[in-house]
């Protein structure tokens, strides 16, 4: 793709500003860092603030018949309360993840929806035409999404809007920043605590310098973004989930509410359920190891070296100062304690199987 | 003592029959943090253009190639405990590998500094 046809967010001019260096993300021309360097500003989001762009993602508005809506994933929208968000997967007839997305009502006026850059235009089609002469989906072209996180985002917010302060973990609403309304919910992809916020595109380099002037704040570009999720446990999709791994898989049934899970009225609801019972599929673990990272592709082995799965996410945890890694494996090799080979350059080197996170999460919750 | 560059990114030292290797501080620079460096093991050989070392930032590894033909005779083990050394002194305290050398001729087809410098401009 050439510069000339990339898309750019509201902020593109600032990061360039900022000394972004700028790569091609999902269509878009994102930084993948600033001057500060990933290590940097991954330890400064675990340790301060940090300011991510994330206008690239998808942002829409569905109102009218929910049941329509919900038909497509295992969320219970009756149980979404105002002010409240939830995390779900839209789902194929084989139980397969489509993409994982936020489902929130800031207001009182339906269900709003953040999705996945790469995956929005699929996403938004596909919730169009099955909500077709039921709701009205909006595809909202015209705002961008910021993300403060870390422990002294709060800190920021208390002075710039102290309401916000008020919500816990998986709340949000509606709110005034610097005179401009903005939604802004209690969640993030690091972690730690923090606030996505929507900004009218008109406001977003507004709002994005002021959160820059407090002294906590730095920008953070796409490449910490990724090494902190990773050791956050959290899933990317199009790597550690996608239409070929179900939720149970991926080790995600939390994230499909009973109610839906009891009714069996979703798409690969029967599959699912008959992964629940038999316990044979492979699973979703995260990996410790020292020395070389294991990258997303390397095989798993046992020690006598049968391939038994496949590392899905690698890298370097900037935190816990290491290699990370996530990928699936067969079941019989599913619990922490597990040690395997991960086969780096040809080489078998020693892993265990460990829970996620591999760095504790710090949601606040009240 | 004559520093040649590979159009890798690689600076090679030559004194006498053994020379040092490492990557250059433009290179470094593009990688970003290093956090892990793999080094051979003394007493490899190595033809031009093998795959020699790798360096690893946060988002990917990526081959450090030998410049020469020779033999491993020394590895920069301070690498092991601060691989952030690659960035922070490219040009010296972040060698990677002593050679032997063993074609010292092919040094001539490799660039100096200045050419270096107009490769990379």
């Amino acid at each position: 793709m050439t510069t000339d046809t990339i898309d750019k967010t509201a902020l593109h001019a600032l990061h360039i500003e900022l000394g972004g260096k700028m790569v091609p993300f999902a269509g878009y021309d994102m930084p993948v860092q600033y001057p500060l360097g990933i290590m940097g500003e991954h330890k400064h989001t675990r340790t301060k603030a940090g300011l991510f762009d994330v206008s690239h993602m998808g942002q829409a508005r569905y109102v009218g018949d929910e049941a329509a809506l919900e038909a497509l994933m295992p969320v219970d929208l009756a149980a979404l309360g105002q002010g409240e968000q939830k995390y779900s997967m839209l789902l194929n007839d084989q139980g397969g993840i489509r993409d994982d997305l936020m489902l929130s009502r800031p207001d009182g006026n339906g269900v709003f929806l953040v999705v996945n850059a790469a995956m929005k235009h699929e996403d938004l089609d596909l919730i169009e035409a099955a909500t077709a002469g039921k709701g009205i989906l909006t595809r909202i072209n015209d705002r961008a999404l910021l993300a403060l996180q870390g422990p002294e985002a709060k800190d920021v917010m208390a002075r710039l809007c102290p309401d916000a302060c008020k919500m816990i973990f998986m709340q949000c609403g509606v709110f005034e920043m610097d005179g401009v309304e903005v939604y802004i919910s209690r969640s993030g992809y690091t972690g730690e605590d923090g606030f996505e916020i929507s900004i009218p595109e008109a406001n977003a380099v507004q709002i994005a310098k002021l959160l820059l002037e407090q002294d906590e704040v730095e920008p953070i570009g796409l490449g910490a973004r990724d090494s902190l999720r990773l050791e956050a446990g959290l899933c990317l999709y199009g790597h550690d989930m996608d239409t070929s791994r179900t939720p149970v898989e991926a080790s995600l049934i939390w994230a499909m509410a009973k109610t839906r899970r009891e009714r069996g009225d979703f798409p690969g609801a029967a599959i699912i359920k008959q992964q629940i019972e038999d316990k044979t599929c492979q699973k979703r673990v995260g990996l410790s190891l020292s020395g070389a990272p294991a990258r997303e592709g390397a095989e798993i082995a046992t020690k006598d070296g049968r391939i038994i799965g496949r590392v899905t996410s690698g890298g370097f945890g900037p935190t816990i100062n290491g290699p990370v890694a996530m990928g699936y494996v067969d079941r019989e090799y599913f619990q922490p304690g597990t040690e395997v080979d991960l086969i780096v350059r040809g080489r078998a080197r020693p892993a265990t199987v460990v829970k996620m996170p591999v760095v504790p999460n710090n949601f606040y919750r009240g | 003592m004559t520093t040649y560059y590979t159009e890798d990114h690689e600076w090679i030292t030559v004194d006498g029959d053994t020379a040092t290797v490492g990557i250059t501080a433009h290179a470094a620079e593009q990688l970003g943090d290093v956090v892990f460096v793999e080094l051979p093991d003394s007493g490899k050989a190595v033809s031009q253009g093998d795959d020699m070392a790798v360096v690893e930032s946060v988002k990917a590894a990526s081959e450090v190639y030998a410049p020469v033909d020779g033999e491993v005779v020394d590895t920069n083990g301070d690498l092991e405990d601060a691989p952030a050394t690659v960035n922070e002194d490219a040009a010296g305290k972040g060698w990677f590998v002593k050679l032997k050398l063993s074609n010292p001729s092919q040094l001539e087809a490799l660039m100096d500094e200045a050419g270096y410098k107009a490769h990379i401009a």
